[in-house]
This record gives structure tokens, sequence and C-alpha cells, in this order.
């Protein structure tokens, strides 16, 4: 039935099609229906949910303010060499003149007052009030009438900072997001010392984060290890503990600590009812940093919990029992034999919590009072309060770009496909 | 790309969009809640919904043009009609956030005076109409100082004489104004100070030396409701809230005027809103003599216009006469700074973000 | 638990007893703050501590005010309402995308199958406040906040990861000989689909589906930035009330949502005995 010529054999399928052909062909076509499953989904977080996020990032850079509402004005000052003098010529005091009456027209002075305002501050109102009087002249020569208007163009910080945000795109909102900034001749420097404030957060986060890590790590693991060396009934008993809280609202664990710690709270009137610390010397235990550190231990717990017991599920007693009876007393057995193999299981706990906490908004937001608050929350003050937008776009893009380099260390190490739930 | 791709969407997400718009005969109000927003509810909302037949919502919320700017850019402006301070209103009229308002068409005076003369001077903007003068003060518990309370500015600073925890609002505004007039600088001299780098480092270092003893807060309800709990001894907050804790709930509270800064609450329309006629009526309305002497039964904030304050009365409940809880009352106002919309409007941003980085520092 | 072993010496005998105070400490911070909340809300009076009459189980020291201020309270009932039509609405979306990527995703051949999940997982894992931040300034520009629509697509796009998790898991151990004989027995692939795939697979459906409901139901960040007064839920009614004065309503609200918490996690770990169950019986 096989074709032998020169000892090569072809296998066919029935309708004599080679084999090999074939099944290239059929797991071609099984690649594409999978890749159509997949599909829809893939769309729909790229769309609704990266591609936002990828914008966002991107307003951190851009800068069009200025190039938009008064593109004459934007690609003047732009063509002056401040280097070769003090102010800008004639010229550009007329076109820049020209577009702040147009502005003032199109209503869209405002947006390049408060532009301004952030790269100089105070200087709202020059832009304002100058394109106000402008407005009431009919020719120039426009140096003198910009005087005029205000003296303030008279200063060579004035052009720098147009200058600044003429460009469309810019560095300055990332610059600032790590409390630098340019100063009139360019060059980058450090903000004043009173206005610094981001590198410390991020470095508190960081900390805040780490810390939160460590505590959930030191809580989970005995509980886990309990867990897993308990019969089936007690551990499945034990398991609930865990999972109530992590299946009750974050918003309703955070209540429930508001009402525990509080001043008047229950645990303060527990002291005091027995006598631990006086009615006037309740302890300040929320609305600062105590608050936020002790909210989130409980919140990310369970994540801890989880992983590590799934882990040491797996770990067979005998081991220890072998090193012990080979000699080992049981704290070198447990630690040279049993800490060993739960170290993977630390390891995705750990990640993941970390992770979560350096993003974590709500908590701090509700029960960190002044000093309890975290990066999230300044990225929410700018977004909501300040609404300088493009301060907070850079704020997330680097907290972005931090937890997806955890991210990708998560899924290097652990492998999202091991990710559990439940 | 990009525009491609979101026209494609524009036009999917508009055939998709679940439109709750309020039905035209609805209103939406927003102010600042409790009982400022009570006062408004009795003397404007509850007569105009009998007048004209309209449902009106009230809505609250906490100052500030950022849920303003957010309806406006997404094009979907659910407010109708918000009350704003002055400085949000000259910077949302500069941005184009805020409609324009024809001040020629509200009521004259029972006696026929203009209402460009009979409203008081600066409290017609080209967005905003002012209703009230309103103003920042700070109160104490009575109870709390039996040995005689605070009198001055300085003794809100001075944790020593006055021990015990203060409430203030979160925000520069008006604590800088607060911490000048404490560290001795006159009222009218208080805003050419703060123009000077050292003087908002001045201000800032007096706040330093109560910032361990400082609670903050948000909305206007908070301060007496903080004083009530025993939470703090004294707070800054709006006289008419402290005045309302007193007058109908009995609170021990004692306002101090020394160093008030009073400002104003305008009614303005959101670029957009989509019942902007509906809400021009309103204004008519809620603007008129009557009206605003109306809100001062409720509330100790003094009209905008002159010809009410005549008409000033007793406050509903209690049944006090209420001229001299005004913050403009002579004896209240010996001390006292107008907010500088113009001043902060400039400063707003950098002095916002160094408050925040001093809050968290 | 039977006590440490007959032999043990002294020192471990109080090893045994330390350790598993340890344990009873760590198990108490987890569940006293919501053992604490449910008593509380019954609480006549409007503070938030144990009064004496609470303590000594007085009835009048105890009632239902706080509940009946919900049931009258319209802005709770209607955050309530708006809870639930965004919560099953972005879980129906959410169920019926995640279910079919997990299906292509379950197959190995997939080409860039670690890429492709590492996306549909990091809605799960980007920080909350990012994304409520980039999805605000893009649904903004579609004129989709403060709108339902951009809820229920936002809280759909949080919500997929889990299904995807959930069901990618229960096809791990899914023999794919089933389908290739019911496809061989002249069954068309959507019969295939829900006659042999679909059984098998519906635990890990159904607890996706409880995953993705309960991270719309419990969500409020993206709920700050991107809905209107109209569009308030649960959660944001909270935030609202926790900012600025709370009352016992919110403990009341917190009560009743443990206990819906505890009917979820109850119908979860059915659920997750069933799967094992089917399991147990594909493998023999």
């Amino acid at each position: 039935m096989a074709e032998a010529t020169a000892g090569k054999i072809v296998l066919t399928t029935a309708d004599g099609v080679p084999l090999k052909r074939k099944l290239r062909q059929t797991q071609q076509l099984m690649k594409r229906r999978a890749f159509t499953l997949v599909l829809p989904l893939l769309a729909f977080i790229g769309i609704t949910f990266v591609w936002p996020i990828a914008l966002m990032v991107y307003r951190g850079i851009d800068n069009p303010v200025l190039s938009e509402f008064m593109p004459n004005a934007a690609e003047a000052v732009l063509d002056w060499d401040s280097s070769q003098s003090e102010l800008p010529p004639e010229e550009v005091f007329a076109i820049v003149a020209r577009d702040l009456v147009q502005a003032r027209k199109d209503k869209t002075v405002g947006k390049v007052a408060t532009r301004l305002n952030y790269e100089l501050p105070g200087s709202r109102s020059l832009i304002t009030s100058s394109a106000r009087k402008l407005s009431r002249v009919e020719d120039g020569p426009w140096m003198e009438a910009m005087l005029k208007a205000d003296s303030d163009w008279g200063k060579r910080e004035t052009w720098a900072a147009l200058q600044r945000i003429a460009p469309r795109y810019t560095g300055s909102f990332y610059l600032a997001a790590l409390d630098m900034t340019y100063d009139e001749n360019g060059a980058i420097v450090s903000q004043p010392e009173n206005r610094q404030i981001y590198v410390t957060l991020f470095v508190r986060t960081l900390w805040v984060s780490l810390f939160i890590t460590l505590a959930c790590a030191l809580l989970a693991y005995p509980i886990s290890y309990l867990m897993a060396t308990q019969p089936l009934r007690i551990s499945n008993l034990l398991m609930i503990l865990v999972l109530l809280p992590f299946w009750t609202s974050l918003l309703v664990r955070t209540t429930s600590w508001i009402v525990l710690l509080q001043t008047e709270g229950v645990l303060n009137d527990i002291m005091v009812a027995l006598g631990l610390i006086g009615d006037e010397n309740r302890i300040q235990m929320i609305y600062n940093m105590t608050g936020t550190i002790v909210a989130m231990v409980h919140i990310l717990l369970p994540f801890m919990v989880l992983p590590l017991f799934s882990v040491m599920k797996t770990i067979s007693p005998s081991y220890v029992r072998a090193a012990q009876s080979l000699g080992a007393t049981p704290a070198r057995a447990f630690w040279k034999v049993y800490f060993p193999q739960t170290v993977p299981g630390i390891g995705a706990g750990s990640i993941l919590v970390f992770i979560l906490a350096i993003g974590y908004y709500i908590t701090p937001a509700l029960v960190g009072g002044r000093t309890g608050q975290l990066i999230s929350n300044f990225i929410a003050f700018h977004m909501q309060k300040s609404l300088n937008w493009g301060l907070a776009a850079a704020l997330g893009g680097i907290l972005l770009f931090g937890v997806l380099a955890l991210y990708w260390l998560y899924n290097r190490l652990v492998g999202i496909d091991n990710m559990k739930l439940g | 790309m990009r525009v491609i791709l979101k026209s494609a969407l524009l036009a999917a997400a508009g055939s998709l969009a679940v439109s709750v718009a309020a039905q035209a005969q609805d209103l939406t109000v927003v102010s600042w809640g409790g009982a400022y927003t009570k006062s408004q509810i009795e003397a404007y909302h509850k007569p105009y919904a009998k007048k004209a037949g309209v449902t009106i919502n009230s809505e609250d919320y906490n100052g500030g043009l950022a849920e303003i700017k957010a309806q406006v850019e997404s094009g979907n402006v659910v407010w109708d009609l918000v009350d704003l301070e002055l400085s949000d209103v000259v910077l949302g009229c500069d941005e184009g956030l805020l409609e324009p308002i024809d001040a020629s068409v509200l009521p004259p005076a029972p006696d026929g005076t203009p209402a460009a003369k009979d409203f008081l001077p600066g409290t017609i903007h080209e967005c905003g109409i002012a209703t009230i003068i309103w103003s920042t003060v700070y109160a104490y518990d009575k109870t709390k100082f039996p040995g005689g309370g605070p009198k001055t500015m300085a003794d809100f600073f001075d944790t020593k004489q006055f021990p015990g925890k203060r409430a203030m609002r979160k925000g520069p505004k008006p604590n800088l104004e607060f911490a000048l007039v404490a560290d001795g600088v006159p009222a009218d001299q208080v805003y050419d100070v703060l123009s000077t780098p050292e003087g908002v480092d001045r201000a800032f270092a007096m706040l330093d030396r109560i910032k361990d003893d400082v609670l903050w807060w948000e909305a206007g309800a908070q301060p007496p409701q903080m004083l009530a709990d025993g939470e703090v001894v004294m707070a800054t907050a709006y006289n008419g809230r402290i005045f309302n804790a007193v007058a109908t709930e009995g609170k021990p509270f004692e306002i101090v005027w020394d160093g008030q800064v009073w400002d104003l609450d305008l009614w303005g329309i959101p670029k957009g809103a989509k019942n902007k006629k509906a809400a021009l009526e309103f204004i008519k309305f809620s603007t008129d003599t009557q009206r605003l002497a109306d809100q001062a039964a409720w509330i100790s904030y003094g009209p905008a216009r002159a010809s009410s304050i005549p008409l000033i009365g007793k406050h509903a409940e209690a049944g006090i006469p209420m001229g001299p809880h005004m913050p403009t009352a002579p004896a209240n106002f010996k001390n006292a700074i107008q907010n500088d919309f113009a001043w902060w409007a400039d400063h707003q941003d950098e002095l916002n973000e160094r408050f925040a980085a001093w809050l968290a520092q | 638990m039977a006590g440490p072993p007959p032999y043990a010496t002294p020192l471990y005998r109080s090893w045994y007893y330390g350790f598993r105070f340890l344990c009873a400490l760590i198990f108490l911070f987890l569940i006293a703050p919501i053992l604490v909340i449910m008593p509380l809300s019954f609480n006549a009076e409007p503070y938030f501590t144990f009064t004496k009459g609470m303590l000594s189980l007085d009835p009048d020291a105890f009632s239902l005010r706080w509940y009946e201020d919900i049931i009258n309270n319209q802005q709770w009932l209607h955050s309530i309402k708006n809870s639930f039509i965004v919560g099953i609405a972005s879980t129906i979306l959410a169920t019926t995308l995640g279910t079919l990527a997990a299906l292509g995703l379950s197959r190995s051949y997939l080409p860039y199958r670690a890429a492709i999940m590492g996306v549909l997982i990091s809605p799960m894992i980007v920080p909350l406040i990012i994304t409520a931040a980039g999805m605000y300034f893009f649904y903004s520009e579609l004129r989709l906040t403060q709108t339902y629509t951009g809820l229920i697509l936002a809280h759909t796009a949080l919500g997929t990861p889990f299904v995807v998790i959930t069901v990618t898991a229960t096809l791990v151990g899914f023999d794919h000989s089933l389908t290739r004989a019911a496809q061989s027995l002249g069954a068309d692939p959507v019969r295939t689909f829900f006659k042999v795939q679909m059984p098998l697979i519906l635990p890990g459906v159904i607890s996706g589906a409880l995953f993705a409901f309960v991270t719309s139901f419990d969500e409020v960040v993206v709920v700050l930035f991107m809905a209107g007064f109209e569009q308030r839920t649960i959660p944001r009614q909270m935030w609202a009330g926790i900012r600025e004065q709370i009352s016992p309503t919110i403990l009341a609200v917190a009560t009743l949502l443990i206990i819906f918490s505890i009917c979820l996690m109850t119908a979860l770990e059915l659920l997750r005995r069933r799967n094992e169950r089917l399991r147990g019986l594909s493998a023999g």
C-alpha cells in the first residue's frame, strides 16, 4: 500500500494530500480558531483599558496649550534665541500681543494663563489682564504697549517661561514629578525646598509597602503553617476566617477600623476600661500612618496567606521528620528543611502584596489623615483638586512603570498562570 | 489612526450611551450642603418650585471647579446651576467653563432702583450673580474655656494659653490670611505681605506652630460637628454654620470675628448646561430683593443687595434678630479682610501645591 | 486539636501552646473588624462604641433605627439599585468575554500566549488610581463619563481578569479528547461547547462571574472619577459618608454587605467542591 520509492515514504491522507502539510494546515486552523476566541477580549481590554492608560502616560509629556491656542506666538517665541538678547525683539512682542488678543476673543486665554501659571507661579493675571488691556490697543509699538499693560513683560523670566511652554511636548511635568524644574536658562535644577515632595512621597510609598509586605509575611506564615498542618476539617474552618475578610467590602473593613481605632473608639474604650490608659490620654491610632498601615495589612493579609498556604499544603511532613531523626533540632530542621521549601510561596505572596500596596488609594485617603498619605493620594489630588492633569499623568506614569516592572518580575518568578483566587 | 479610532468609538458610544439626562422640567442646583443648602431650599427652591412648576434636584459639593471642568470637558453637563466662590467664578469665566450671564435681566429693587445699582459693588460678575456675603471665622466651645475664651486671631494660634485641638479648612485659603493676622499684620496689608515670598514663608511658619494640634476639614458641615463631638476646642468655620448650630441646636459655641475673611457666593451656570434657560429664570427669581432677605432668615449670611438689608428680620425657627449676626454688622466688621480673588487666582496653584507638600511633611 | 503528644518535653509544650496563642491573635486581627461592626449597627445610640446597655444585653439599647434609615433614604436606595445594575451588566459582559478568551488561552498552541495573558490580567495589577485617571481622560473624550455605559465598560475591564483566571484554571484539567469524541460523533462546535465543555467548566465560569461581580460591587476609585451623582453606587455613598461624617447608618449598610459577602463566599465554596468532584470524574 505504501509507495516505496528509493526508501522514502510519503504519508498522505485519504484525499492524497501529504500528511505533513495537512497537519500544518490543521494546526494553522486551530491556531486561528484559538486566536479568534481570545480576540474579542483582547480588543476590548486594548480599547477600554490599555489605550486609555497609554494616552494618560502620553499626557505627561503632552503640551498643547500654547501651540494650539496661540500658535503664532508659540512659533515666534521658540525662534527667539534667548542667549543673544535679554528680551525678544519687537516682532515677537507684536505676534504675542496679537495672539493674546485673539485668544481672549476665543475664550481660551484662561487656559493659556493656567498653563503659564504652573510654570511661573503668579503669572495668571499677567496673561488675562494683558490680554484685556491689549485688546483696546489699536496699533504698535507692541513692546511699549505690553510693558505698559504689565511691567512683567520686561522680565526675562516671563519670556523664558513662555518659551518653556511653547514646544508641543514638554518634560516639565515629569521633572516636576521628580521635584525638579527648569530654571530661566533652561537648565534642570531642583525645586525650592519647600515645594519638594514627590521624591519623598515615592520613597515613603516604597518603604510603607515594603513594611506592609513584611508584616503580612510575618503574620501569614504562622497561620498558614497551622492551617497546612491541621486536619482538613479544622483547616477548612480556619480558612473561613481568612476568606471572610477577603470577601468583605474594602469600605466596610476600612469603616470598621475607624470604629475600632478612633480616639473615642472601641479599642481606646477597652484600654480605658481596663485602666491601661487614662481617659485623657487616649491614643491616636488612626488618621495617621499607623491607621494606614494597620488597615492595609489587614486588607492585604489574605493575599499573602492564600499562596503561602497552597505551597505549604504540598510539603510532606516526612522531610522534617527525617531531618529530626538524623539529629537536627526542631528549630534547625525547620530552618534548613521546611523553610526553604516555602520560599516560593513567600515570594509569590510578597510580590502580589507589594504590587497592590504600592498603588493603594482608598485606605490611606480615608484613614491616613495628614501623615499617612501615599503617592496615589497625590495623583488623585492633582486629578480632582488642583486640576494639574499633566502632573497627575507624570506621577501616574512613574508609578505605572514601577508596577509593570514588578509585574514582569512576578510573571518571571511565579507565572500568571499560577495565580490562584479564593 | 487615532482620529479614525476615536470617531468610530464616538459613534459607537453615542448609539450605546444610556441617556439619563434629567427631564427638561428638572433643575439641578448644586451648593455647599448642610445648613446653607437648607437656607437656599427654604428661601429659593421651595417657592420657585411652586411658582414655576419645576422639580429642583439639590446636590452638594465642597467648592472648586473640578467637577464643573470635568463635566464641561466631557460634554456631559449635568449641573444647571452652581453656588460658587468669587475666585472660582473669575477662573471659570476665564477658562470658558461658565456661561456669561446678562445682568440686565435681573429684577430691579421694589423702589425701582435698577439691579446694577442695587447690588453691592463687585457682586455682579460677567459669569456670576452674587447672593450672599459670607465669611470664614473661628469659633470655640465656651464650656472648654471656663476662665474666658479666646478673643483675637492670635489666640487661635496660641496653644499655650488656649490648649486643645483646633480644626481648620484643608487648604491654604484662608488659613494664610489668618496666620498673618495672628502674626500681627494689619488686615489691610495682608495681601501685600503675602505677595512677597517672605510673607508666604511667614504665614507657613505661623501655621507650623499649631500644625500638630490641627485636624483638617473639607466640608462646611464638619467643623460644627467636630466642635460638638468634642474632637476640637476651636475651629475655623463658615460663620452661618456656627450661627445655626447655636440658634437651632443650642450649642455653646462663640464666634470670634477678629480677622474674619469675607467673600461672596455667586450663582454660576456651567458652560453647556442642559437647562440654561430655566437656570437663568431661577437666578432672576432668587436674586430679587425679597428672596435674598428671606434667605437671611435661615442663615446668618448678608444679602448682596442693598435693598434687602432693611428687610432682614428674625431667624425663621429660633426667632433671633439676624442683623447682629451678619459678617457685615459693624461690631463684627472691625478687623475684616475681603478675600482677594485676583490674588488667589494668581497664586492658588502654587500655594495649593505648597500647602499639600507642607501638610504631608 | 488534640493537644501536644504525651511524650512532649516542657519546652515543646510551651512552644505548642505559645504558637497556638499567637495564631489565635492573628485570626482575631483578621476577624475582629467584622465581628465588631455587626452588633454596633444595632446600637440605639448614635455612637460607635458599646454602651453599658448593650454590654448588659438590655433590649432597649438595641434598635433597628439605622436599618430604617436606609429604607427611608432615597439616596441609599438609589445607590443600591445602581450597584446591582452596574454589577450585573458588567458581570455578564466580563463573563462572556472572559470565558471565550479562556477557551482560546487553554490551547497551548496559541501564539504569543504568555504576552496575551499578561495583557489580559493587567487590569488586576495596574493601580486603580492609574486606571481611573486614564479611563477618565479617554472616556470623557468619548462622552462616556457620568453615564452608566461608561461605568459598565470600565467595570467589565476590571472584572475580566478574574474570569480569565478562574476559567483557565478549570480548563487546565480538561480532557480535550472529550470534545474530539463529541465532534467525531457528529456534534458541531457550538453543540459540543454547550453539551460537553460548558457543564464541566461551569463551576469555574460561575466563580469567575462572582469575582467579577464583587469587583464591580466593591469598586469605588473608578466610580469616584467616572460616575456622576446619578450613577452613585453603594461604595461611593459609603465613601462620602466616611469622609464627612460617619453615621451609624454606614454600619448598618456595612452589616448588610457582610451578610451578602458571606452568601457569595458560601456559593463559591460549594462551586469549588462541585468542581473538584467533576474533575475527579473526568480524570477517571
